[in-house]
């Protein structure tokens, strides 16, 4: 038990942490829409370890969990219009590189 | 006619010419007959003038003391009240005019020539294109003239003085177009200008002594006394500051150079303005202030006269111009009414004023008419034997000429032997004899002069055929005047004995001699009579004295003797002319030796113009054309100056405007551009840009929150 003990709740964060680091690093960094995308989900999944991690530790009942398959549910319709977004963008710029769309600053 | 009747009548005289002006000169180009309307005025006043010259010397004359006296009528108002708060008597300046004899006689004779210039013109000035203007001038010259007769102080005496002095320019020049006739008008005009400035003054100086211009308060105050700067000196100083007046305007030494010059005028101005009244003018002034001339001033009017008299007579015998012969002419007799008034012997030098008027007016327009005929041929030596070609012209002009030389049963015997007799007597009284040498031996060179012209004019054979045969005698309308000049030069009009004009009416009865008022102190010895004051004198019945019963019987003895010289003399001249010129016993052709540089100095008019040009005109043209270079370069050089540091001024300003100013302006402007152009650099329109600007700020959100 004591072994089950020593996995406690700051294991959980660190992942979630790494993972939401990663995923935020593929957003700025990745030239690629479609990687940007990915790394939003990897944002999406490190918050939703962090509401299970704080479900399980912190008596909150199942609440962490009602909201993490929201989570999941929200993120297939923001990856289907987010890929949508994509497609339109790659119609208007012929592109996906997001360093070649940069007419925000017209 | 009462006295206020006589007033009004003649103020009506005096303004009716000045009315012709107005009308004629504003009508006078549209209407061709406004000269007919100006003619009939001027005749209305010779109507009116006669009236009351007879009405004056019938009625207004007082008989009490067995003798004629003069009795003159006043008008006058309060001009202007100046308030004086010093002593608190206002000063008042009064206007009136004052119809005495001297200013009937004067406005009869005025009126007069008027009247027969006017008729004389209108046959002569025919086909000018500006006729109805020279008679609007004649119509003004007139009322100045009037003005100056009838005014009763001495500020009118100068505004009227000045009046005549413009209508002479404004006649003189006429012909303006003519270079030689602007230029006379302009002498005439600026050589007065020399002669008013001592006018001025001395009515300045008394107008500051006594507070008043009216010549009656002016002598009754130096009668009790009050003299200019309590002195005798400036007195006499003050006649003859009024007395430079008359030189200029009477073309007396040393100012007399601008009436030879004034022929350029047309004849018949020449006649009325030029000799018979506006040059008269001076001798009336002197008239009406005769009574405060002292001794010295008297003394300096008679060198002036005598000087007056001389120097133009000897002019007169080598000029060739007809015009000129009499204008030089006019000046000498001038002088005579001048010296005889300088002498004291007013009576005949206004007695010599009139009948010289006449016939010198008959000589200016017989002249014309000989100008005339002869198609404006003015050089005697292109005429001779127009006798039978204009009789009227030459038995009229040689009447006056026998009038202005002297001879008995004319005027001009009895006012010229009055004014020699004047002299003599005062050389008697004075020992002063060489204005007696001087009167007698002009009335030799005027005898001489005079006949020279009539002989060279009329006489002999024509030399020069063209012309003669082309001469014809003139219009009625310009020998009448003559005819009635003739006529008043005869002696009837003055006295009823030819040879005695001492006993006739004009000089017994119509004109009085002034009693003089100046101190005793600064009078001639023989002026000083029993009898103190004006009132006594006339109590006792001495208003005949000339100046003093000593005067007047001395006066009585030189009569006699300068009849008998004078006619001597006037023969001698008028022999001595017929036989150089007429009968060609003496030869003058060629000059002797010893007369040629006597004859080149008086044929150049004792070089006085050439005299005038050095010491006058010339240093005025250096002065005026250093005040013009001072004006071009100091005066302007100031100003150009001014303008240089202004603009200097103005490029240093607009040099801080376009750096410091605009430099401000544009460097906040730069400072925008450079802000924008750096912040700029964030906006790089990049998604991934953005999100990392969020995530830094929420860090330094995080880290903030969580250190404070």
């Amino acid at each position: 038990m004591e072994v089950q003990s020593s996995i406690g709740l700051s294991h959980f964060l660190f992942i979630s942490v790494t993972l939401f680091s990663l995923g935020l690093f593929a957003v700025v960094t990745r030239k690629n829409a479609v990687m940007i995308l990915m790394g939003v989900e990897l944002i999406l999944n490190a918050s939703m370890i962090n509401f299970v991690a704080f479900s399980r530790f912190g008596n909150l009942g199942v609440n962490g969990h009602i909201m993490t398959l929201f989570v999941i549910v929200v993120a297939a319709a923001e990856a289907a219009i987010a890929l949508a977004i994509v497609l339109n963008i790659y119609k208007n710029f012929t592109t996906v590189n997001v360093d070649e769309i940069n007419s925000l600053k017209d | 006619m009462n006295e206020i009747q006589m007033l009004y009548f003649a103020l009506i005289a005096m303004f009716l010419p000045l009315v012709g002006f107005v009308i004629t000169l504003f009508t006078g180009k549209k209407l061709k007959y406004a000269y007919i309307f100006e003619t009939t005025i001027i005749t209305i006043t010779f109507i009116l003038s006669v009236i009351l010259l007879l009405n004056k010397v019938t009625t207004f004359i007082d008989y009490r003391f067995g003798y004629a006296l003069d009795v003159a009528l006043v008008w006058a108002g309060n001009w202007i009240t100046l308030p004086n708060p010093i002593t608190g008597n206002p000063t008042i300046i009064e206007l009136g005019i004052k119809f005495d004899n001297l200013a009937a006689i004067m406005l009869f004779v005025v009126s007069t020539v008027s009247m027969l210039v006017h008729y004389f013109s209108i046959a002569y000035m025919h086909n000018d294109p500006r006729f109805n203007r020279f008679f609007a001038y004649l119509g003004l010259f007139t009322f100045s003239m009037f003005g100056i007769v009838l005014t009763h102080n001495l500020l009118m005496m100068y505004m009227f003085w000045e009046l005549v002095g413009l209508s002479s320019y404004l006649l003189i020049g006429f012909w303006f177009e003519k270079k030689s006739a602007s230029d006379a008008s302009k002498k005439a005009f600026i050589v007065n200008r020399v002669g008013d400035l001592g006018m001025f003054a001395g009515v300045m100086i008394i107008f500051l002594t006594y507070g008043t211009f009216t010549f009656d308060k002016v002598f009754a105050a130096i009668n009790s006394g009050v003299l200019p700067f309590n002195s005798d000196f400036w007195l006499t100083v003050t006649g003859l500051l009024l007395f430079a007046g008359a030189i200029g305007k009477s073309a007396q030494f040393p100012l007399h150079v601008w009436l030879p010059d004034a022929m350029e005028g047309p004849t018949p101005v020449s006649a009325l303005i030029h000799a018979a009244t506006m040059v008269a003018a001076g001798v009336y002034l002197i008239a009406r202030i005769f009574p405060m001339l002292t001794a010295d001033a008297l003394l300096a009017i008679a060198i002036i006269g005598a000087l007056s008299s001389i120097i133009p007579a000897t002019i007169a015998i080598t000029q060739n111009d007809i015009k000129k012969v009499l204008a030089y002419s006019t000046i000498s007799q001038l002088g005579y009414m001048v010296l005889a008034l300088g002498v004291g012997a007013f009576n005949y030098a206004f007695f010599h004023l009139v009948t010289h008027a006449f016939f010198k007016a008959g000589l200016f327009l017989g002249s014309g008419s000989v100008i005339h005929g002869m198609h404006h041929e003015q050089d005697i030596r292109e005429m001779g034997g127009l006798r039978k070609k204009m009789p009227i012209t030459y038995y009229t002009f040689l009447f006056f000429t026998l009038a202005i030389s002297g001879v008995p049963l004319t005027s001009g015997f009895l006012s010229k032997d009055g004014v020699l007799a004047g002299t003599l007597a005062f050389g008697m009284l004075t020992g002063h004899y060489l204005f007696t040498v001087i009167g007698f031996f002009v009335a030799f060179l005027t005898a001489t002069y005079m006949f020279r012209l009539v002989i060279l004019t009329f006489h002999g054979k024509p030399r020069n055929l063209h012309k003669y045969d082309h001469a014809h005698e003139s219009p009625y309308l310009m020998t009448i005047p003559l005819i009635v000049l003739a006529l008043l030069t005869t002696f009837i009009f003055y006295t009823a004995n030819p040879i005695a004009g001492h006993s006739g009416w004009f000089l017994k009865d119509w004109v009085n001699t002034p009693q003089t008022v100046a101190p005793e102190s600064s009078r001639f010895d023989f002026m000083i009579s029993e009898a103190k004051t004006y009132d006594q004198q006339i109590e006792a019945g001495k208003h005949h004295v000339i100046h003093s019963e000593e005067y007047t019987h001395t006066m009585h003895t030189a009569e006699a003797i300068s009849m008998v010289l004078s006619l001597a003399i006037g023969g001698i001249g008028i022999l001595l002319a017929f036989s150089i010129f007429q009968w060609k016993k003496i030869s003058l052709d060629p000059l002797p030796k010893w007369m040629v540089p006597i004859h080149r100095f008086s044929y150049n008019k004792w070089y006085f113009d050439e005299l005038y040009d050095v010491i006058a005109v010339q240093p005025t043209l250096l002065l005026a054309r250093f005040l013009a270079w001072f004006d071009r370069t100091i005066v302007d050089g100031v100003v150009n100056g001014v303008a240089t540091i202004t603009r200097a001024f103005s490029m240093v300003i607009g040099w801080i405007d376009t750096n410091i100013v605009d430099g401000l302006v544009n460097f906040s402007a730069k400072l925008a551009d450079w802000f924008g152009y750096l912040f700029r650099k964030t906006q790089t329109g990049s998604v991934q840009t953005y999100i990392v600007y969020a995530i830094v700020s929420l860090i330094i959100a995080f880290v903030l929150l969580v250190t404070i």
